[in-house]
């Protein structure tokens, strides 16, 4: 079991340059279904063996995809994720880097009325470890089990999968959000996903300083938790006012801090690890109890 | 990217929303000068990228040309926040009957814009929405609409705003919204926005921060930027494709991943240590990209020590370890470099820096705690 995608999933690649083509390559060996490219006037032929149509519309009508992942660049992205939700695609994951926050907004005002879930922008996207991935981590460092995880992160994500994969903690579906102010997934309603789904046991909540998402995720487990989860909240030391990198993780004022989003956490009963290291011993006490 | 107030009351007046008369001064003399030229009362200030330069004796008001020259005198050179005064900006001084604040940026819970208007104006207004949030009145237009009429006007009632001046901070307040969508705006501030005696609105200052990452399409915006010496480290940063934020701890920091270098940066605060810098090497650095994050740390003469954290996703640890050898033969640091490489070709990395002068950890906790110690030994 997992969320959002699984064995049957049938991805579709939206932009197959040098990074879309690798990444398809590297999907296609974890046994992702990739079925279908979309490269504008590139209809009808197929790069490594994968077929290319003109528009996201025709390469739904022709395979049935029902996922895509985008790898345009940052000035085309919000075209290629609002022809992806206009295809009524139930998985979309961003991983481009660099999209305007306003472009986001209108993509955010397209999801109000949408079905879709989007995953991203600027995030290593979604794994259900042994069965699906539609991303760009590096499959080694997660493995099947019962920890449903979601990370703002990108290295971190992969840092964190690995001290729980080696801890002999597997997952049963990895979030890699993305960690821009606004994102198509948010923290809370991935944190929705993991708790409605029946084999997650436990869930790790990975956070950044900037934003209230933390919260609300607290919130939300505090009234509706059905399972255990453990949090870890990347920038604890960060001076406020300063950019760190991810557009999200500024702190301006009280709000977004690493104190408050603990705060958050502990009082809805969810302990903090201090360290990543720290994670999987605490889901280990989590999962005892 | 942040406007000076002359910039972005440029933008405003291009929209149509009224702004006193001015002129840019870069010498006592031109502030004299313009106040001559704009006649009456003036007000010199200071053009720099920080709040609170009223408190900071950054805006002065001068009645003659001779006092303009002489608070510009004053104001120009001096620091604010740390910041280099390097432009005043001389206005016409208005009227001033009241003081409203006006304001349009991202609300990242409802994941749209949100417009703010309150009659609370001229002051720090994140105090005021910490105090008496209900004296700000808040609307939320869609972005792919933009702010509509009704919108504005509830916004003028439940603000307060007089009956004579409605219509006026409506119009005001879509155009606002206007500069701000096409703009590309993280931020866009009318602080205060004056009513004048004669009932006429006026924007009295003008904050402008602009989304980086939608400079490609703001060429105009673009060529307005003015690098102070402050920030230029940040901004060679920059132009290599990563992100970097000085620090004022010893241990110099470069990771690949923004929430990795964070950890990195608690991990070392945990070891009982500060950090002198966040470098974030982005996706996928090659050996050159590598070897600049290094100078540009190493030029950072507070520090005593280099931690150089990789987790390899598309990242590979052998063109990390490559970069590093090329720093260390053509200067060798005079500071010890700790590392540690996990994930993509790791294994190739590590055999690549044998033999190197630097210590290598498996664990980032591990490094953190050599970087620190290695720090305060050399310190």
């Amino acid at each position: 079991m997992s969320v959002l995608i699984g064995r049957d999933t049938r991805v579709l690649v939206q932009g197959l340059g040098r990074e879309g083509s690798f990444h398809a390559g590297r999907m296609r060996e974890y046994g992702t279904k990739v079925v279908a490219g979309t490269k504008p006037g590139a209809g009808g032929t197929t790069i490594d063996g994968i077929p290319l149509f003109d528009t996201v519309a025709e390469a739904v009508d022709a395979t049935g995809a029902n996922a895509s992942i985008i790898f345009v660049p940052a000035p085309a992205a919000m075209d290629a994720m609002l022809e992806a939700i206009d295809s009524e695609l139930t998985v979309v994951v961003c991983i481009t880097e660099g999209t305007p926050v306003q472009d986001m907004t209108r993509v955010a005002s397209a999801l109000e009325r949408s079905a879709t879930t989007l995953i991203g922008p600027n995030c290593p996207g979604v794994i259900t470890p042994g069965e699906c991935k539609i991303g760009i981590m590096p499959a080694e460092n997660f493995s099947p089990g019962p920890v449903g995880f979601v990370s703002r992160s990108g290295t971190l994500t992969y840092e964190i999968a690995d001290a729980l994969s080696r801890a002999g903690l597997g997952q049963t579906t990895c979030l890699g959000i993305g960690g821009d102010p606004v994102i198509g997934l948010p923290t809370p309603e991935a944190v929705r996903l993991l708790n409605e789904d029946p084999a997650t046991e436990i869930i790790v909540i990975v956070g950044e300083i900037g934003g209230s998402a933390e919260e609300h995720a607290a919130e939300y487990m505090r009234a509706f938790g059905k399972k255990p989860a453990v949090a870890f909240i990347a920038g604890r030391s960060a001076p406020p006012g300063k950019r760190m990198g991810h557009a999200g993780a500024i702190v301006s004022g009280n709000q977004g801090t690493a104190e408050s989003k603990v705060k958050a956490f502990e009082s809805a009963g969810i302990p903090v690890a201090n360290a990543p290291s720290d994670i999987p011993a605490l889901v280990k006490q989590a999962l005892r109890r | 990217m942040k406007l000076h107030e002359y910039q972005a009351k440029q933008l405003l007046a291009r929209a149509g929303i009224a702004v006193p008369e001015g002129r840019i001064a870069t010498t006592p003399e031109e502030a004299e000068e313009a106040a001559r030229t704009l006649g009456g009362t003036v007000v010199v200030k200071a053009q720099v990228l920080a709040g609170g330069r009223g408190k900071a004796g950054g805006i002065k008001v001068a009645k003659t040309p001779n006092e303009a020259r002489e608070h510009a005198a004053a104001i120009l050179h001096m620091r604010i926040k740390g910041l280099l005064v390097r432009k005043v900006y001389v206005e016409r001084a208005a009227q001033i009957a009241k003081e409203l604040y006006l304001g349009i940026t991202l609300d990242r819970d409802r994941r749209r814009p949100v417009v703010m208007l309150s009659t609370v104006g001229g002051m720090d207004i994140e105090e005021v929405a910490a105090t008496t949030p209900e004296r700000i009145a808040r609307g939320w237009p869609d972005p792919v609409i933009g702010l509509l009429p009704y919108q504005a006007r509830a916004l003028c009632f439940e603000a307060g705003v007089p009956a004579e001046q409605r219509s006026a901070v409506v119009d005001i307040a879509q155009r606002l919204y206007g500069v701000y969508a096409k703009t590309d705006a993280m931020l866009i501030e009318i602080n205060p926005l004056f009513i004048q005696s004669d009932g006429s609105v006026l924007a009295g200052d003008a904050k402008l921060d602009i989304d980086d990452n939608a400079l490609y399409r703001q060429a105009e915006l673009r060529d307005w930027k003015e690098v102070s010496p402050d920030e230029e480290v940040e901004e060679r940063a920059r132009a290599l494709g990563f992100s970097y934020v000085q620090l004022d701890g010893d241990v110099g920091i470069i990771g690949n991943g923004a929430g990795l270098v964070m950890s990195t940066l608690d991990a070392v605060k945990n070891a009982g240590g500060r950090a002198a810098n966040f470098l974030d090497v982005g996706g996928g650095a090659k050996e050159a990209v590598v070897k600049s994050a290094l100078e540009i740390v190493l030029a950072n003469t507070r520090v005593r020590c280099v931690l150089i954290n990789i987790f390899g996703g598309i990242t590979r640890g052998d063109e990390v370890a490559k970069g590093i050898l090329s720093v260390i033969a053509q200067h060798p640091p005079a500071v010890p470099l700790v590392i540690r490489l996990s994930g993509t070709e790791a294994e190739a990395g590590r055999k690549l820096l044998k033999g190197a002068p630097l210590e290598s950890r498996a664990t980032m906790d591990e490094a953190a705690l050599e970087a620190v110690r290695l720090a305060r030994k050399a310190s």
